[in-house]
């Protein structure tokens, strides 16, 4: 008896082996551990051992049982795995072939930097604030110390609708509205459209966008703005942008400057893209003049303040070299889709 | 503004230095240096050469072969075209491998056989007019009357050693427009005195007095007016150093006299003007006001009517120039001119800018006296005009001058607040050192006051002399620091709102574009707005660059459709475009319009269909918590397709409109396709949008789903059916889906089979057979009311 159960092992163990698919493993469990199996039918004989044999053989029937039975566990794993990898064999596809795209919107180049922008100066603690396009004459130049007939209201060639309302071309009157309406302290950027009648070319558009920036507080000083904008164009260009402050003259800011940083491509040897010059200007900005303070109900004995401006267009045009402004209010998809 | 650094050094003396430093330095000191240009710099390898022989070209009838000799023994062979050369010529002779202005290269080779080993030039090829030198001929070789040697450099021997700096000049600095302004910048820069030169006039033929009669009548436009005779006028072309020193500056030298005027404006920045006192009616000049219908010839020959708002100068009948703009026709000076008078005033700056504008005659005068100059500088420059007369020879100066004064020479008085602009510039001088600064830039002190120079209006406040201090003291010396104070950044909730709506846009698909907020009023009837239009009262530019940009928007559906036109013929096969566009609502004629801000979305191309735009408005509205709209299909729409356009009304307001373009107006912007747009009232959807979101539990129990086939007449919209079912199935409908529309075969005529999926849940129990049967049935009597059948 107990060479047969031996035998069955042997026998399990080959057949096992040779096994292939997962109904002729399960015809294999019937055939030795079924009801009619062969263990089965050796165990319906244990009736005939003497009782000292019982237990040992029993023992080693147990035993063979397990053995089969863990066997066959493991052949099924095998099999599965087999299986499993004959299918991912045959799952294999080309995966060079292009992937399967949704449509995405692009946020226009425009917007991208403006919120890059915006984001600087919030962390900064600015306020964002927008006023109206069409303004008071007023508001876009007299508060602003440029009476009528001011040799500035030529570089800034103005859209009229009548003799005192305008299209602004600047967005600081945002800033003089502010003033008007909230005591110190005050630290906001005004973004928006403004429009000169330039006709419209590669470098020019009647309608383009500016940041303007205005805090006004006890005790601001000049190296207050200084620090402001090195912040800034750090942010904005890296940390190891160079920058320098040039002076300059705005009608609205005493002392005015206009911010150069070191051009990037040349790093102030002079090329090209800076003209020779070695600096590109990229804001104009000064400590706000104290006729402004006053025209706007703030007493510039008790308070002063800063203000910078910006172009957008030419921030965003050296930032992806973008050479033809045009291209922006043109609204083609595959320039918009490239940002 | 061009400067001549030969000039320049000749009121301040400065180290060596390459002109890179010098450049820097200035720029850095407030004068911004635009670029420069070493005169001749284009001109290589041209020197002075003499003809030797001249003989006729073999193969030719025009040629000439010459020998020249270049001072380096051996002659050169040259073949040239020019017919004015005889032996003995001294001329410009462009060596084998030199380069003249423009970039021309020239190399020796062979003309018709015969080997030439360079070229001889003429002025043009020099980069020079007949204006330089006088006494050579524009068409034909460049002959010499030089004082030079054979071999030398053609630029040392025409004298081209100067070196012209552009600069930018801002507006606030009237007196940067001149050579002396400049100087003091320079001289203050690198801390040199100012040489400046005082005016000697030899005089001694005669006094002027009673020969001209000169009287300002419009004193509140003309601070100073004086005036010099000068007679026995010998016109003729000025000397070398003075024509090097015009065409530095860029300015053409016309003859001794005309130079002589813009000599001085150039150094002392001060316009002058010369008449011929014959055309001066009974010797009187007034300045006053042009009366209306009074015109003026000017000296460009152009007939300019004049009224109330021009400042001319006149004689006893007429204007004879328009003050501190243009002289008339016959001021100039002619061949016959004997007796000139020499002009040196100070007019009202608007006053000169208003007639230049409203006249579209901007001249290098005009340009100077609209940024106010200084009435202090008129007498030196005229005195200096007189002085040059005498050392060129040019005429006799009479003695004396006429003057009418009408200004205050009172210099301002500003208080140096040493601590207050220690303060606001951060840095730490003393007065003195202030002081020293300010005395560079010709301000005097009594005691703390300082006495600003008339030639600074600009110094008013003490915040501008704060500005001269930081200016040399260095901007950059000037530390940056940190704002002071705490101080919370953040976007406003409408800023907030804004950037959900463009948020949402591009994750929708549709991409951002930015359009001109300007339009042509033509642009209303291309979207076919009706002629009686409220809409079509738009603000209106007064000057516009053009008609296409003439009005302000009063909608953003032209704007749309023009970049769709766009992307459509540059052939982009589909689109999906949205902007957050204002609008310029017209208010009162005096007041500002009201900028209201829409959402447009425009597209066509395969995705785009009618479901696909308003799916895009639906989730839109969703995603900012706008609930409670109506929608309707609308005929109404003049831009759109009548059957296939719906309108979206909140609490009574029109919010927007959904639709398929007409294709009429898809015709007028030359798209052959299927248009989209819709529109959302952005102002509306912020006062309704539920600013706060809150958590609604998960359901705890399962859900029932019953699908629902109804058959109804075809016009009976979707919508009805839907609104009938939510409101029988009350609050257990948790969604209804509508999953299939048919008409055809299996239907009656004029019905329409629709088909929905409903999912009931209720949230206190488990929905029973029983309960979800009575609900369905409840759903059914609804419908049947409405003449609704289940499909059978």
């Amino acid at each position: 008896m107990k060479e047969k159960l031996e035998a069955i092992r042997e026998q399990a163990i080959r057949e096992l082996a040779e096994a292939k698919g997962q109904q002729v493993l399960e015809n294999l469990r019937i055939k030795y551990l079924g009801k009619k199996g062969e263990l089965t039918s050796i165990l319906k004989q244990m009736g005939s051992l003497s009782p000292e044999e019982r237990p040992k053989i029993g023992q080693l029937a147990n035993d063979v049982r397990a053995f089969i039975e863990q066997d066959l566990v493991k052949r099924a794993a095998e099999l599965k795995e087999e299986e499993l990898n004959r299918r991912l064999q045959k799952e294999k596809i080309d995966v060079t072939m292009p992937g399967t795209r949704h449509e995405l919107g692009s946020k226009h180049p425009l917007s991208i930097e403006l919120d890059a922008i915006k984001e600087i100066f919030i962390g900064m603690g600015f306020e964002i604030v927008e006023g109206p396009e069409v303004e008071y004459d007023y508001y876009n130049f007299e508060a602003l110390n440029i009476p009528k007939n001011h040799p500035a209201r030529d570089t800034q060639d103005t859209f009229y609708i009548t003799d005192n309302i305008l299209l602004r071309t600047q967005t600081s009157p945002v800033q003089v509205r502010v003033m008007e309406k909230q005591k110190p302290p005050i630290r906001i950027i005004s973004p928006g459209r403004v429009y000169r009648s330039d006709a419209v070319d590669a470098t020019h558009s009647p309608l383009f966008h500016q940041i303007e920036g205005l805090v006004v507080d006890k005790g601001i000083t000049f190296a207050d703005l200084k620090g402001t904008l090195e912040t800034f164009v750090k942010r904005m260009y890296g940390e190891d942008s160079v920058i320098r402050f040039r002076p300059h003259h705005f009608p609205f800011t005493e002392p005015s400057a206009e911010v150069d940083v070191q051009c990037f491509n040349c790093h102030g040897e002079g090329c090209r893209l800076c003209k020779g010059e070695g600096w590109i200007e990229i804001l104009g900005c000064g400590m706000v003049h104290p006729k402004v303070l006053s025209n706007c109900g703030i007493d510039p004995e008790v308070y002063s303040g800063f203000a910078l401006g910006m172009g957008l267009e030419r921030v965003v045009m050296r930032k992806y070299n973008i050479d033809d402004l045009r291209l922006f209010y043109e609204n083609d998809i595959r320039f918009l889709k490239q940002f | 503004m061009n400067l001549s650094m030969r000039w320049l050094k000749e009121f301040v003396e400065l180290d060596e230095m390459p002109m890179r430093t010098f450049t820097e330095a200035v720029t850095m000191s407030g004068s911004k240096v635009e670029g420069w240009e070493v005169e001749g710099s284009e001109i290589n390898n041209v020197v002075v050469g003499k003809v030797l022989s001249l003989e006729r070209h073999p193969d030719s009838d025009h040629l000439w072969i010459t020998k020249i000799d270049v001072g380096s023994g051996e002659p050169l062979q040259i073949v040239t075209g020019a017919q004015n050369l005889k032996v003995g010529d001294v001329v410009p002779v462009a060596l084998n491998n030199s380069t003249l202005p423009g970039g021309k290269k020239i190399k020796k080779g062979k003309l018709r056989g015969v080997e030439s080993n360079g070229m001889l030039c003429s002025l043009g090829e020099l980069g020079l007019t007949k204006h330089d030198f006088p006494y050579a001929i524009e068409d034909g070789i460049f002959v010499l009357q030089e004082d030079c040697k054979l071999g030398q450099p053609i630029c040392e021997a025409l004298g081209f050693n100067d070196t012209k700096v552009e600069f930018e000049i801002t507006s606030n600095r009237p007196d940067c427009f001149s050579v002396i302004g400049l100087a003091r910048e320079v001289a203050a820069t690198f801390d040199k005195p100012l040489k400046l030169h005082k005016p000697i006039v030899k005089g001694g033929h005669g006094s002027c007095k009673d020969m001209l009669d000169v009287k300002v009548e419009a004193t509140d436009l003309c601070s100073v007016y004086s005036a010099r005779v000068v007679k026995n006028v010998r016109v003729k072309p000025s000397p070398r150093w003075m024509r090097e020193r015009l065409r530095a500056m860029g300015v053409r030298p016309i003859n001794n006299i005309v130079d002589i005027t813009n000599y001085v404006m150039l150094e002392y920045g001060q316009p002058m003007h010369s008449f011929d006192l014959r055309f001066i009616k009974d010797n009187k000049i007034r300045v006053r006001r042009a009366k209306d219908g009074e015109s003026i010839t000017t000296l460009d020959g152009v007939e300019r009517k004049l009224t109330t708002k021009n400042l001319v100068i006149a004689d006893s009948e007429k204007p004879i120039a328009i003050a501190g703009v243009m002289g008339g026709e016959y001021s100039g000076i002619m061949d016959d001119t004997t007796t000139i008078v020499f002009e040196s005033a100070c007019f009202d700056g608007a006053s000169v800018r208003t007639t230049a504008r409203d006249l579209g005659m901007r001249t290098d005068a005009s340009s100077r006296y609209e940024k106010g100059l200084d009435p202090n500088n008129c007498l030196p420059a005229l005195e200096r005009a007189c002085e040059l007369v005498e050392l060129l020879d040019a005429g006799d100066v009479m003695d004396d001058y006429m003057i009418d004064r009408h200004y205050d020479s009172e210099r301002r008085k500003i208080y140096l607040d040493v601590d207050w602009i220690n303060r606001f510039l951060d840095i730490h001088l003393t007065a003195d050192e202030m002081k020293t600064i300010l005395k560079k830039l010709d301000c005097e002190f009594e005691g703390n006051l300082i006495l600003v120079p008339t030639f600074r209006p600009d110094l008013e406040h003490k915040a501008d002399i704060a500005e001269e201090i930081a200016r040399f003291y260095g901007y950059n010396k000037i530390p940056g620091t940190p704002l002071p104070g705490g101080a919370q950044g953040k976007y406003s909730d409408w800023q907030k709102f804004k950037r959900t709506i463009n948020d949402t846009m591009l994750a929708l698909g549709a991409s951002e574009i930015m359009t001109y907020s300007f339009i042509s009023p033509k642009y209303y009837d291309k979207i076919r707005m009706p002629a009686d239009s409220p809409l079509r009262k738009s603000i209106t530019i007064s000057n516009p660059l053009g008609e296409d940009t003439s009005i302000m928007r009063t909608t953003a559906l032209p704007s749309m459709m023009e970049v769709l036109a766009r992307n459509y013929n540059n052939r982009n096969e589909a689109v999906c475009l949205f902007e957050l566009a204002s609008e310029y609502i017209p208010t009162t004629e005096d007041k500002l319009p009201e900028e209201k801000n829409t959402l447009i979305v425009g597209m066509y191309g395969n995705q785009a269909d009618f479901f696909t735009a308003k799916g895009m408005a639906e989730q839109l509205l969703e995603k900012l918590s706008v609930s409670g709209y109506e929608i309707e299909a609308s005929s109404d729409e003049y831009s759109y397709h009548p059957g296939r356009c719906a309108v979206l009304t909140l609490d009574g307001e029109r919010l927007g409109v959904i639709g398929e373009i007409h294709p009429k107006t898809a015709e007028n912007y030359g798209i052959a396709e299927r248009v989209y747009c819709f529109t959302l009232d952005v102002d509306l959807m912020f006062r309704h949008a539920k600013a706060e979101k809150t958590y609604i539990p998960l359901p705890k129990f399962p859900a029932v789903t019953r699908d629902l086939a109804l058959l109804c007449n075809e016009d009976i919209p979707v919508l009805k059916l839907e609104k009938i079912i939510a409101k029988a199935a009350g609050s257990l409908l948790e969604k209804i889906r509508l999953f299939d529309v048919y008409q055809g075969e299996q239907i009656e005529t004029g019905k329409k089979s629709v088909a929905f999926s409903l999912v009931l849940r209720s949230s206190d129990n488990t929905l029973t057979e029983e309960h979800t049967a009575s609900v369905m049935k409840k759903i059914m009597k609804e419908l049947e009311k409405a003449g609704i059948s289940l499909r059978s």
